[in-house]
């Protein structure tokens, strides 16, 4: 059931590379991962690549196979045709380090500028409650496995290198909702979702929720609340506090 | 990421050519697992300046692969779980190997790391009424794993990521340098300690993965968090971290590891495609109703409920999926045995010619609850077999067996402290052993990482303090030199042997002769190959530079992962009966004698091998031991060791039903932590660092705390006391409310 298939590894650094063919054997059941670990197991020792689960749960094995920003480790080689050349290339949005790896330490700079969580001041640890209902919004959102693959496709960043500064992402964005939604956190992110993240950047094109792949609804459940809430606040302040005020207490569960 | 823009210059004072970067911090952990990062959030709470070193990028480490969920007896779904009922759970888990302390540390303070993860952002899946919801897994008596669908350990690192943000946030608010106290070294790889002159810790050496540059920390204390050993396997839900690094270091370091025999085969990983073989399927698929048959179609099982557990366990399919609705009065099925007997029931169902087409055996979630919940209760999983496998677990089963999970032996510490033989070196989290004896129950991982990561911060940071400004240590510049030599051997000897070759054999040795049955000639075998194994390890090259390079890091990484597989061999060789992730296919039955014995492995006098001596265990203080029934002791414990329970066990055993034993407890176990957390570090009146001595036992008072109380402890005690008894009451107001019957329904509906 094995056959040979047709690899192409972009392999180089910051001073340049090109892609490189390979031959390979592929076997039944393999994904691309397998594919870049059997090249280094026996044709290339020093290909570099990120990876850890092998499941689809840490996000670190992040590039794009023919063109398309995938996780190698969930990319099943039966979805190519035998005789298929399969590309493989790093991340396009960060500076590459090696081969399939790239600097993202962009994504961690824009982690840090999220205002953290912040609880009421008097409620002590083992007294949250919260409802699941209204914990479930948030809860999507915090399945995000940091892949960064949606920071790579968004065309904000992607084809704007200088919008880097004032653009957090969708990823960071939908952090700043995850809060906002979040029962218990008593921080007002309205403004700096708009001003210091940049959500007047997202035109709602959709593409980073195409690539995620957990399936989260960015814009739909992230990305375009936040903007709608973000309008509400700015026509209307005594909308934002009515959202406050309605939240549930511990008294009404 | 790591910031190259620091100094480059050797100033170290080595010999070595090769630019050294220098940095110096109060405490290095190694390790930004759950274990890492909270350690290192407890050492800076505590005003340490501190660096957390990671091999792969931040929140990636392997905790963020935890499925199930974090054991703690916070009694949400059956207000009948408390401390008591946790703590026996995770010493008959362990079959009494498990140092007690430990487990008896763990079980009261697992509820307070939880709740504090509240307070930093974690939003677990909830009760009706708002609380934490918590399920059931193999081994717990009751509903007690906290969980975020089959994604718990994601939600519990992200959590502690961005609590660590948080206080990056704070000190850049205060100095202008998020980095200023605590800082994160991604993609960096520790390959020595380093001590001074008189035997303590003085810091470590590494290499940044990106570059392939060398960095000394400078630190009087190190925090050991690396996780476990797996990859000296071929079948293994672990990643390539696993590597046995922590482990290797501190032995290399002259600290010592306790049981390292006992390796957890998780009994259900994927067996088809062979891509993914190994991969885990959480247990939750059993607690939440799955079952486990073989090719006959037989929910074999119950077949194999072993005489110690044969009062808690179901004997018929009818009790066992009675139990789902109504714990009760039900005994619990047998798929949720603990691990260790589950993964040899599938063994020899498979060895016995009762397995499927691809060597294991059945498991379906499918014709026991509708495709809508499973979707919803089960994510992770039905997108895992669906994307892997193109198998569609609403509508057939899925094959599963055993794979090379948990690492229940490591670093031996002292139990209060977290501290090893090694002045100024910590250990905790998968890589300290002790706490989980010869078997790990699922859910007691996450928890352990919490509360053991947590003292570990906080003694780090109290050892520190003790050594006064004068007595800090020095690193020698000769040790940093031949770190940086042995490092280096790979790459000038690019056409040596091929690192991925030898770690393959390593694997496959590893897996055939000391896998799940261990029989001593096939034992002996593996030993005589990695004697094999150790001077080509020496020889093996890299070729490439030293920028990410993985093969010059597979290379590196041999050296720990060949010391931890010898530990393991000597240690299964030594051993003879079977316990928990041991099983000697000629000494089948667990012995008394041998559970009075810790297997303790330390480098030998040249460093070319393992030296491996027999140490008693520790003896369980009778207050204890009173939690359990004596008839249950006997089948564990010689006869002459139960004579201690004498007169002192008859009262506490009384006290014993789980039910009674609540309303009294509860308090005890709140405040007692939130004390310690509330008096900050300064106050603890923990023994010191180095102090083996056990607590003098309380005979009949539950809690068994040290009377040394403090005036600080009982004026936070004071402070806290009244949210504990407020919660006291309200649970046990709730628990009359609730008709008893809900309690099972809240676990499986909750989610
Ligand atoms: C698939 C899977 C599912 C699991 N599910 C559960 C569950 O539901 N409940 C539960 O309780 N437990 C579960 N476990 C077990 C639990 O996840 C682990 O035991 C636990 O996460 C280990 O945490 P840790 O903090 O000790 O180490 P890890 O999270 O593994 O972190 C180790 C850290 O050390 C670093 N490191 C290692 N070596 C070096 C070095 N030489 N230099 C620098 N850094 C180094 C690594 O990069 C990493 O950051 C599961 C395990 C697996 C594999
Ligand atoms: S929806 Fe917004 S954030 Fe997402 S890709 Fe489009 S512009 Fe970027
Ligand atoms: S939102 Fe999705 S695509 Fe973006 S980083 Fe998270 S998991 Fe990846
Ligand atoms: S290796 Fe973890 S997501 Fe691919």
């Amino acid at each position: 059931m094995g056959y040979k298939g047709k690899f192409k590894v972009w392999r180089g650094d910051a001073s340049g590379g090109d892609l490189k063919d390979f031959e390979v054997e592929i076997n039944e059941g393999e994904v691309v991962l397998d594919i870049i670990h059997r090249l280094q197991a026996t044709q290339a020792p020093d290909m570099a690549c990120r990876w850890n689960c092998k499941a689809g749960k840490c996000g670190s094995c992040s590039a794009e196979i023919n063109g398309k920003p995938r996780l190698m480790c969930m990319t099943r080689m039966s979805t190519f045709e035998q005789d298929e050349t399969v590309t493989v290339t790093p991340l396009r949005t960060f500076p590459v380090i090696k081969d399939l790896v790239t600097d993202v330490g962009f994504n961690y700079a824009k982690a840090r500028e999220v205002k953290s969580f912040t609880p009421p001041k008097d409620l002590l640890p083992g007294e949250y409650r919260m409802q699941q209902i209204d914990v479930e919004r948030s809860q999507e959102f915090r399945k995000c496995i940091e892949c960064y693959l949606c920071q790579n496709t968004c065309h904000a960043v992607r084809d704007h290198e200088e919008n880097k500064d004032n653009f957090s992402g969708p990823r960071y964005l939908m952090r700043v909702a995850e809060l906002d939604m979040h029962p218990l956190d008593t921080a007002d992110r309205k403004n700096s979702a708009q001003e210091e993240h940049g959500l007047g950047f997202c035109n709602i094109t959709k593409c980073c929720t195409e690539v995620c792949p957990e399936h989260i609804r960015i814009t739909d459940n992230a990305l375009i609340p936040m903007k709608e809430r973000v309008v509400d606040r700015k026509y209307d302040p005594l909308v934002w506090l009515g959202n406050k005020i309605r939240r549930r207490t511990s008294s009404d569960a | 990421m790591t910031d190259n823009t620091e100094n480059t210059e050797n100033a170290v004072g080595t010999k070595s050519t090769e630019p050294v970067e220098r940095h110096s911090y109060d405490v290095v952990v190694i390790g930004a697992g759950g274990a890492g990062l909270r350690a290192a959030i407890e050492a800076r709470h505590a005003g340490k300046r501190v660096a957390v070193i990671s091999k792969s990028l931040f929140g990636k480490a392997h905790t963020v692969m935890a499925e199930g969920g974090a054991a703690a007896a916070m009694g949400n779904v059956n207000p009948k779980d408390n401390w008591q009922v946790h703590f026996r759970d995770t010493m008959r888990g362990g079959k009494f190997l498990n140092h007690f302390r430990m487990a008896e540390l763990h079980a009261k303070e697992a509820p307070d790391r939880i709740w504090e993860l509240e307070t930093w952002g974690a939003l677990f899946d909830r009760t009706k009424e708002g609380k934490i919801s918590q399920r059931n897994f193999g081994g717990h008596e009751y509903p007690r794993l906290a969980h975020v669908g089959d994604r718990t350990g994601l939600e519990l690192i992200r959590t502690l990521q961005q609590r660590v943000v948080a206080l990056q946030q704070e000190d850049k608010a205060s100095t202008g340098d998020y980095e200023a106290n605590l800082r994160v070294f991604a993609e960096t790889t520790i390959v020595r300690l380093l001590k001074d002159a008189s035997g303590r810790i003085a810091g470590a050496v590494g290499y940044y993965r990106e570059t392939g540059q060398f960095v000394v920390f400078e630190a009087p204390a190190v925090i050991m968090a690396t996780g476990g050993i797996g990859r000296s396997y071929t079948v293994t839900s672990n990643s390539w971290e696993y590597t046995g690094d922590g482990h290797a270091l501190a032995l290399l370091a002259g600290a010592a590891l306790v049981n390292m025999e006992f390796v957890q085969f998780h009994p259900t990983g994927m067996v088809w495609p062979p891509s993914v073989k190994g991969i885990l399927v959480t247990e939750s698929v059993r607690g939440d109703g799955g079952v486990l048959r073989n090719s006959e179609g037989k929910r074999f099982m119950f077949d194999y409920v072993p005489d110690v557990f044969r009062k808690q366990y179901a004997e018929t399919e009818e009790e066992a999926d009675r139990w789902y609705d109504d714990q009760e009065n039900n005994r619990r099925p047998p798929e949720l045995l603990p691990r260790d007997e589950v993964a040899r029931s599938i063994n020899s169902e498979v060895k016995a010619g009762r397995g499927t087409p691809n060597g294991g055996v059945f498991l379906d979630v499918s014709t026991r609850l509708p495709a809508e919940e499973i979707r919803r209760r089960l994510p992770s999983m039905y997108h895992q077999f669906k994307e892997l496998a193109d198998v569609d677990i609403t509508a057939q089963p899925m094959e599963v067996g055993p794979t090379c999970h948990y690492v229940m032996g490591g670093i031996e510490v002292d139990p209060d402290t977290q501290g090893t033989v090694v002045p100024g070196l910590y250990a905790a989290g998968e890589c300290s052993g002790g706490m989980h004896g010869s078997n790990r129950l699922g859910g007691n991982s996450l928890s352990d990482l919490l509360v053991f990561g947590r003292r570990a911060g906080l003694h780090a940071a109290e050892y520190i303090d003790g050594l006064g400004t004068a007595g800090k240590p020095a690193v020698a510049a000769a040790d940093v030199d031949a770190a940086l030599e042995e490092a280096l051997a790979p790459l000038a000897n690019a056409d040596g042997e091929n690192p991925y070759t030898l770690h393959h054999e390593l694997q496959v040795t590893m897996n055939t002769l000391v896998g799940i049955i261990r029989k001593p000639e096939e034992v002996s075998e593996a030993l005589t190959k990695l004697e094999e194994f150790k001077p080509r390890r020496t020889k093996v090259g890299a070729a490439g530079g030293r920028r990410f390079n993985p093969g010059w890091h597979v290379a590196l990484d041999l050296r720990n992962m060949l010391i931890v597989s010898e530990c393991v061999a000597k240690a299964a060789l030594e051993r003879e009966e079977s316990r928990g992730g041991h099983t000697r296919d000629d000494h089948p039955a667990m012995s008394s004698k041998w559970r009075q014995i810790n297997l303790i492995c330390s480098l030998n006098e040249d460093g070319s091998g393992i030296d491996l001596k027999h140490q008693p265990i520790p003896t369980i203080r009778p207050d204890l031991l009173g939690l359990f029934e004596v008839s249950e002791l006997q089948k564990y414990f010689t006869d002459e060791e139960l004579t201690v329970l004498g007169d002192s066990a008859e009262p506490v055993a009384e006290a014993k039903p789980a039910g009674e034993a609540k309303p009294a407890a509860e308090p005890e176990v709140k405040s007692e932590p939130a004390t310690e957390s509330k008096a900050e570090a300064k106050s603890e009146p923990e023994a010191k660092p180095e102090a083996k001595t056990e607590p003098a036992p309380i005979p009949g008072q539950s809690n068994g705390e040290k009377a040394a109380d403090t005036a600080a402890d009982k004026v936070a005690e004071k402070s806290t006391e009244k949210s504990a008894t407020a919660e006291a009451e309200e649970q046990t107001a709730q628990a009359e409310a609730e008709a008893q019957t809900e309690d099972a329904e809240t676990a499986a509906e909750e989610k």
